[in-house]
Formats: C-alpha cells, structure tokens, sequence
C-alpha cells in the first residue's frame, strides 16, 4: 500500500501496560504493520512524532514534560485518542490528588523512611510536578476514548480497523470495560 | 379491562397504585436505575430513570403509571442524557475501577457500561473524601459514594435501624453514620445487614470477601445490566 | 447546657416537627450546635442522632462548629455588589481582622457572604447574629466594628443600623385599600365559605410565588382531600385534618415585597389564611418566615396575639365555632426552602429536600394531610376579595392573569422599593415611574426567571409574558451582564439542595464552565458544552431550582451570544485549570524558575 496511516503512541504518567496489551494483537500485528507505519512510538525509538495520522496516548498527565508531549501530539496528530483509565481519568496516579504535592515531595525526598542525603531534586533537565494529575481531555482536546486497564487487545484491534475502514469507530458492550 | 401504558410503542399493563417502573420490570422493560430498588421505597434522585411521558420528563421510579400514558425509555436522546447524568456520578467523585473491589459487580459501572460510557466528559472534581475501616466487618469508601441513600432506606425499612443518612447540601453532600464518633464501628450495623449488601457501587464493602471472584468472572464482565436486573427484579422474569 | 436543651425541648413539646426552631435558639446561645446537645436532642426529640446532623449541616444558618459571639454575614446578592458590596466586605474585613469565611482568632466574631437578605432596595445589607443591618457603607462599618470590639450587646447598638424601611412608593388595588382586621371573616362568614370561595375561584386570582396555579382551585383540591376520601360521609370528612400554609421564604434574589406586607399588612396576610382555613376546614397554620426576617418575628407573634384576643383566631372565631390558629416557623437560609414541598419537609423539622410529586401538598401536605401553601401575597389578595368580592380584581389585569402583581425594584433606578402595578403594565411602564433610564436590561423574576434587553422593554408583566414572583431588578449600560451571570449561577450552586444528580453535579459543573469562559479560558467548544450542559440540568433536574439553574445562561446567551463569542479564545482547546498555576508547589520545593520550569496556558502550536 502506498500511503500507510502514521501511528504515533505514547505513555505519560502510566505504567506501559497499555501499551503491553497492544502488543498482545500478536499475529494480528502483522496485518497492522501492512496498513500502518509507527512514528514516535516505544516500538520504534523515533523522539518526535511528525504528521502522523493516530496518536495513542497512555497515562495521564503529571508533569510539565507530559504537557510538552501531549501537545507535540495534539499538533502533530489528527486524530488523538486517550488510551487507558490513566488517560481518561487520572487512574490510580490521581490518586496521589488527595494528598498535598508539598506532603507527598517531603515524604519522598525529605522525610520518609530510608531517604539518604535528603533533598528536592532540581536539576533542570527535570520536569516539574503538577499539584494533580489530570486525565488528558482537560489539557489537549481528545477525539476518542479507549477506556480499560488495560483495553483489550481486541479493543486497539475493533477500534483501528473500524478506523483504517472508514466506520465511525465504537465498541460493542463485551469490549467496554474499565478495569 | 386491564389498564395499560405504551413503553416505546409496546403496551404494558399496570395496576393502580404501580410507578411507571414497576409496571416496566413486570413487564420486562429495563428502564436504567441506580437509587432504586424493588423492595424499597422509591427515591427518585438519580434521574437515570428519567423518561418521557406524554412529552413531559418524569421519573419513572417515582411517577404513578396511569391509563393513556406514552412512555418514551430507550430513544438516543433519553440515553444521551442518561449517560451524561452517569459521567455526572463519576466526575464528583472518585470512581478508580481498577482499584476497586466492586468492580465487575458495580452497577454505577455496570449502567456506564450499558450506556457506552467510554469518558467522562466532564472535568473531574477530585473530592477528598475518607475511608472509614473501623468497623470489623463492614467498611465504607466515601469516595464511591453516589448519595442514592439505598443503604439509608435500606437500614431504615429492612433492618429496622437508622445505621446511615445523607447530610449537607449541594456538592457537599455526604453520608453518615448514626454514632456519636461518626465512625461506623459505633453503630450497630451487622454485616447480614440489608444495608451493608444494597450499596450499588464499590463505597459499602464487606471484609475479607475482596477478590474472592476474579475479575473477568464477574457479573457483568459477561451479563448487561438490563438482563440481570430484570432477573433479579422481576420475580416473573422471561413468563 | 443540658439544662437549657432540657428546658427547650420541654418549651416545644419534645415535637420533633419543632427543630428549626430548637436548633435556631441553640445557634443562637451558643453560636453553633454542640455535639452533646445533638445526643440530648435525639434522645428528647426521639429521632436519630443523624436527623438533627443533616439539618444542621443543610441550613447555612447552622453550624457544628463554633462561630463568633457576633456573628456577621453580608448579602452576596447581585444588587449588593452594584452598591458596592465587594470593596465594602474587603474593608469590613480588613478593619474587623478577620477573613471571609472564618472565625477570629479570639472568637469575638466570625464574617461570612449569605444569598440575598430581601434588603435589596437598601443594601448592601446582612445580618448580625440573625438581625438585619441595612445601607452599609464605610462609617457604619466602623461604628459596626467598634461595637462589636466593645463587646456591646446588639439591643445596646444604635437602632438606625437595624432600620429597615417599607419604601412603597406605588400603590394599587390591593396596598392602596388595606382591610381592617375581622372585615374579610365577617364578610365570608356572612356570604357563606362556599360563595366565598366561589368568588376567589372567580377572581382568577392565582397563586403570587411565581408558578401561578389558581388559588381557588387549589383550596377546593385541598377541602376535597385525597381521593381515597372522596366516598367519605360529610362527617367524616370534616374530621379530617388540613393545613394552611404561607409562605413567606422568599428567598429569590431580589425579592422583598413580602417583607414589606409582613412589615406593614399582616393583619391581611393571617386574615387571608384564616379565610382559607374556614373554606378548607384547617384548624393549624403556619407562617414559614425565611430567617433573614428573624427582626419581624416579635411584630407577627404580637399581631397573632391581638387577633387572638379579637377572636380572629382561637378555638371560636368569631363566634361561628371555627378553630384556627397560626404558628410561625423560621427558616434558616436556604432557598430550596421556597419550594413548596422543601418548605413542609422543614416545617416537619427536616432537610428542605422537594419531595417527589405527585402526591401534591393539596392531598399528602404537612405530616401527610391535605394542605394549602400559599404565598404571602396571594393570601393578602384573597383577603381583600373576601371583602370586596371576586369581580373588581377580575376586572383588572389581563385575560389569564387577574387583578395587581406587587413588585420589589432594585438595581439601577432612582427609586427602587414596592411597587403595584395590574398585570398587563408594560416593562417600559414601571421602568418610567422608578426613575430608570439608559438600561442595559432587566431581570424579571430573579435569577430563575428571565434577562430581558433593552429592545424588549414593550413586553407586559403577565403570567402569559414575564411572569415574575416580584423580583426586578433593573441594570444600566454600565453593568456587565457576564458578572451578573456569574452571581446568579454561583448562587444556583450554593442553593441547590443536592438531592438529584443533574442539580447537584450540574449546577457546580455550570459554575466551573461559566468561569472558564468569563475567565478568558474559553474556546470554540466551550459556549455549546455550555448550552448542552444548561439543557441537561434544565430537562433531568427535580424540582425548579435546577431547571432554572441555567436561566441566567440560557437568556442571556439567547440574547447576547456575541459576547460570550467575545469571550473566547480563537483556538481549539484550552485547559479549565491554571497551568502553570499547578506547577507552583513544585518550583517552589525545587527552588527553580528556569524557563523550563513555567507552562504556557496554550501550547505555541496553536494559531
């Protein structure tokens, strides 16, 4: 095929579980790379995703480099989908929200059991915290959600092929899961 | 004459005194709820009930059903706003499914699930909110909580106490327990209890029972909502 | 203290029905509920511990937390902040050492906002430990703050800082020709209770809350009782008993007429409901006074005693062996409690929570009987057509609304106060004789009701065009209609009862959206997720408040989208959130502020 869709796929603050169960199409990856390319993606080691069609986004937003990314995604991509609980709603990273970022630093760095030479670290190659990770949808506008922990292989699979069809994508009831 | 209503075009027959619910699981109509159960007082306050009768929006767990009545349930306009008011209950609180027990069992998720729920639309209010472990048997997650007051009724008209009750207004709604150190280890809730069995999300949960069914064995990672509830609340189901 | 509650509850009968006002009097002595008079309530009043919790923490006049000895609170209605009310609670602040919201350090005094205090035509205005305080400005601040750091008691403060005044400056049909009390008994009891109420019912008049049901229909409803009664003999049925409720909870912003008929007609008002009760057969009534009009609780109890003295009320009224009486309830701020079904629920000694209807107050009311809830006004008007008839007030007004409307005007005019004017008068009209001009818009029926502009001031005050409770409230061109939103939904937000999903979700999700737009953080997607969202709380919502909730968007992004596009960014999407706001704990702990330590708000991508 001549014009392969460009996928482009990344995880921000989550655990790459979302993208472990991608891989877990298995064979039916095969198929996928004969119709679509990968651009900025874990699989592929290329650092910034250029005029891509899909961008793939695990995990929620936690720092000020998932920011960066997410609009270098937003910019580069047409259509972008939030991949995951973490993505669409903060998943178990929020859960730190309940808890002061001051407090949750200090346990890390200062005060919590083990810490040697306490310190906040602030070289500034690191990107910075925010006071909560936020799902996806409040940063950047999302056009499709893939909610699951992770979504199913099968749920990348209905969701890319109705794509690559040309359906309007959907998930039928035994593909919508949350955990 | 049997008296009747028309639920999306199909006759269902009533008796006086019968909500429009009522008549709907007798006649195997699944109409979404949350705040309601058969053996319970209806409630009215979840809205996912919420049809359209003759026009109007009424609901369906509350209003009486009554002779001529055309009953709109399951049209894509009613369930765009169904599903809204469920993004509503998942937004104000803090409702991590992969974390939660429940999960699997959870009719808050269970309807989102029925409703293609796939985002919650809204910005998330990330409520602080408290767990309370105290008691031995029974613990409460305030974070899971919809206010749909089921173990409050429950309490009240099943198990003949006053274990639990809805305070506050507005936003700042939140359940409480009926002990002066407003701690659930100073009520006198039992865990064979109706009220620590009837909470339709993961914030009421019984001890020691967490994982015993893995998830994906769960009920509805393989029933829809609309089927087990008719199961469960229609005593003449499938006749 | 266990003597006091004991004592109490004693003093109400250990009637559970009798909370708000056991709990007002605990407020009241020692600033807030204390959790062993919450266990010694219980146990007197015989209900769960849980029941007194929840109406403590539902009323924004409770608190289980200690407040301060003075305790003040400043009307946060949209015509307090055309006086001034920002700047003036910043300096109230500032002088008294004290935040918005919290208690100073030495518990003298705590200051807080509260939704509108009905003073609207003499703001901006609040409370002191439940009394009204009218015209503030920066010397009777002053006075305030010194008084209060004297340690004075309030009977000890100059009386002209709890003036509060009728300003009724136009008169018709109803306040030009005040009854005398006993007239409209006598003239019932004389024409006969049925023909009386056959002459309410041809009056036309309806109900002057604002939803506008007829009058006479609902006393007819309310006599015939529930259904199941309908084969009762006549006995019987008379034996049943009824309730006769007024409600004088006006609490939408803006209004305050029923305060000024309070103030200045009660004798109608409780002759109007005493009128009721012989037609419907109620023997108990009450008057459910919002507790902002705690300083006109002395005044009613002394009219209710004269009148029983004059046997207009009592067990033989007027010698024609009818039993009546009337009770007074305080509220304790909250709006929903304007609902009629909310108000029962708090005069049972509950949360104001609407209940689910049907069954309508008129067959399952008060503790479940057949019961009238009229406003204020409506019971007046029915006084006077006790008196005069059903024909005169029929003659008045339009073709489906009779007689006169009284109006409470505030806002930009030169003056505001009472105002009666027959239903038909144009918009243009009233705005004429209160000295308004160079007017942006008007809000007719508070918050809940509907902006008009300047280019509709021909429509007419009617149940058929702009219906209103009373509020009007009238804003120049130098007001901005985004605050007045923004005032109007924050209060929606603050007042709903939280009971259903789309209210209680909704009315905060409408708030944070709103911001998000007046703020400047608006994109293109942001108005239709607005307007979607004000559909969703409008159409899913149990009761009125919700689905008013969105008026004050919906009227006025119907008349003025263009400055709500105005508003907007011209980008795609821009976060609800402060960015780099979120990144503030962190640069401060790492001690950073490089370049790389900072967000913009919207990505440079954008166009």
């Amino acid at each position: 095929m001549a014009n392969k869709i460009r996928v482009a796929t990344t995880s921000l603050a989550g655990c790459f579980g979302c993208h472990m169960s991608f891989l877990d199409l298995d064979e039916r990856l095969l198929q996928l790379a004969e119709l679509v390319e990968f651009d900025r993606s874990p699989i592929t080691d290329i650092e910034h995703c250029t005029n891509c069609d899909i961008g793939l986004i695990e995990g929620g937003v936690c720092n000020s480099e998932n920011v960066h990314v997410l609009r270098e995604f937003r910019k580069n991509c047409k259509i972008l989908v939030a991949v995951g609980a973490c993505a669409i709603n903060g998943g178990l990273p929020a859960m730190r929200n309940f808890i002061p970022l001051e407090e949750c630093l200090n346990e890390a760095y200062l005060e919590g059991i083990g810490v040697e030479n306490p310190q906040i670290p602030s070289d500034i190659e690191l990107p910075l915290l925010l006071d909560k990770v936020r799902p996806i949808h409040e940063v950047v506008k999302i056009d499709y959600f893939l909610p699951g922990c992770p979504p199913s292989a099968d749920v990348f699979w209905k969701f890319l092929t109705d794509l690559l069809e040309g359906r309007e994508p959907s998930l039928p009831y035994d593909l919508v899961h949350y955990d | 004459m049997n008296k009747t209503i028309t639920i999306d075009g199909k006759t269902i027959p009533f008796e006086d005194g019968q909500t429009i619910m009522a008549a709907a699981t007798a006649a195997d109509v699944y109409i979404p709820h949350l705040c309601h159960h058969p053996e319970l007082s209806p409630h009215g306050s979840c809205k996912l009930c919420t049809v359209k009768v003759n026009g109007r929006n009424c609901s369906a767990c509350t209003f009486p059903a009554a002779e001529g009545q055309d009953v709109l349930n399951n049209t894509k306009e009613i369930n765009d706003d169904r599903q809204k008011i469920t993004q509503m209950l998942f937004v104000e609180g803090n409702h991590f499914c992969p974390s939660c027990e429940k999960t699997g069992n959870c009719q808050l998720q269970a309807v989102a699930y029925h409703l293609n729920m796939l985002d919650n639309h809204f910005p998330l209010f990330y409520p602080k909110r408290e767990m309370d472990a105290s008691h031995p048997d029974v613990m409460i997650d305030h974070n899971r909580c919809i206010f749909c007051t089921l173990c409050v009724r429950a309490s009240q008209q099943h198990d003949g106490k006053d274990v639990f009750a809805i305070s506050g207004r507005g936003i700042n709604k939140h359940l409480i327990v009926n002990a002066q150190s407003g701690l659930l280890k100073d009520t006198d809730l039992d865990m064979n209890d109706k009220a620590a069995h009837v909470c339709p999300t993961g914030a009421i949960l019984i001890k020691r029972t967490g994982y015993q069914v893995p998830i994906g064995q769960r009920l509805y990672d393989h029933h829809e909502i609309d089927q087990v509830s008719l199961v469960t609340e229609n005593p003449h189901h499938g006749e | 203290m266990q003597v006091f509650i004991e004592n109490l509850a004693a003093s109400h009968n250990y009637q559970p029905t009798r909370l708000m006002l056991i709990l007002r009097a605990i407020q009241d002595r020692y600033h807030y509920i204390p959790e062993p008079a919450i266990r010694q309530l219980a146990g007197l009043l015989k209900i769960p511990g849980t029941q007194i919790i929840g109406v403590i923490e539902f009323y924004s006049f409770f608190h289980l937390t200690p407040r301060g000895q003075y305790e003040l609170l400043i009307s946060d209605s949209i015509t307090d902040h055309m006086l001034g009310k920002h700047n003036l609670m910043a300096y109230l602040s500032a002088k008294l050492q004290v935040a918005v919201g919290a208690v100073r350090s030495d518990g003298l005094v705590s200051l807080d906002n509260m939704s509108c205090s009905g003073l609207c035509d003499q703001g901006p205005a609040g409370l002191v430990n439940g009394y009204a305080l009218t015209r503030l400005d920066r010397p009777r601040i002053d006075l305030i703050t010194d008084l209060i750091n004297q340690q004075k008691p309030l009977d000890k403060w100059p009386g002209e800082l709890f003036q509060v005044n009728d300003n009724l400056i136009k008169s018709g049909l109803l306040l030009d020709d005040p009854i005398a009390p006993g007239d409209a008994l006598r003239a019932a009891f004389k024409r006969g209770l049925q023909e009386t109420l056959a002459e309410i019912t041809q009056s036309g008049l309806r109900g002057r809350g604002g939803a506008g049901y007829t009058t006479g229909w609902k006393w007819h409803l309310c006599y015939e009782g529930p259904e199941e009664n309908a084969f009762c003999d006549v006995d019987a049925q008379k034996q049943l008993q009824r309730y006769v409720i007024c409600n004088a909870d006006e609490g939408e912003p803006g209004t305050f007429k029923d305060r000024v008929l309070l103030s200045s007609y009660a004798h109608q008002v409780f002759e109007g409901m005493t009128v009721c009760a012989a037609i419907v057969g109620a023997t108990e009534g009450f008057l459910y006074l919002r507790g902002e009009y705690l300083f006109l609780y002395d005044k009613l109890q002394a009219i209710l005693a004269e009148r029983r003295q004059a046997d207009l009320l009592g067990g033989n009224i007027l010698g024609k062996g009818i039993a009546f009486d009337i009770e007074i309830c305080l509220g304790a701020g909250a709006y929903i409690c304007g609902e009629e079904s909310a108000l029962i629920e708090s005069l049972e000694g509950k949360m104001g929570i609407p209940r689910n209807r049907p069954p309508y107050p008129v067959t399952q009311g008060y503790l479940g009987k057949p019961t009238v809830v009229n406003n204020v006004e409506t019971f007046m008007a029915a006084a006077s057509i006790a008196v005069n008839g059903g024909n005169g007030f029929a003659n008045m007004g339009t073709e489906k609304s009779k007689g006169t409307k009284i109006l409470s005007i505030s806002g930009d005019c030169s003056q505001p106060g009472i105002y009666e004017y027959p239903f038909g008068a144009t918009i243009q009209t009233i705005l004429n004789d209160c000295g308004a001009d160079d007017v942006l818009g008007v809000q007719i029926g508070g918050p809940s009701g509907t902006f008009i502009s300047n280019q509709e001031l021909g429509r007419k005050l009617a149940f058929e065009d702009l219906a209103t409770g009373g509020s009007f409230i009238i804003f120049n061109n130098s007001r901005n209609i985004l605050d007045i939103v923004h005032n109007f939904t924050h209060f929606f937000a603050h007042e709903s009862c939280g009971f259903c999903t789309p209210c209680r979700v909704g009315t905060s999700l409408l708030k944070q959206q709103l911001d998000k737009i007046v703020d400047g953080h608006g994109s293109a997607g942001d108005i239709v997720a607005l307007e979607e969202l004000c559909q969703l709380v409008k159409s899913n919502s149990h009761c009125g408040l919700g689905q008013t909730a969105a008026n004050p968007i919906l009227t006025t992004l119907e008349r003025y989208p263009e400055l709500y596009q105005s508003q907007l960014k011209k980008i795609s999407y821009e976060p609800g959130f402060d960015l780099d706001g979120a990144l503030e704990t962190a640069r401060r702990m790492a001690q950073r502020n490089d370049a790389a330590a900072h967000l913009e708000q919207i990505g440079e991508d954008h166009e």
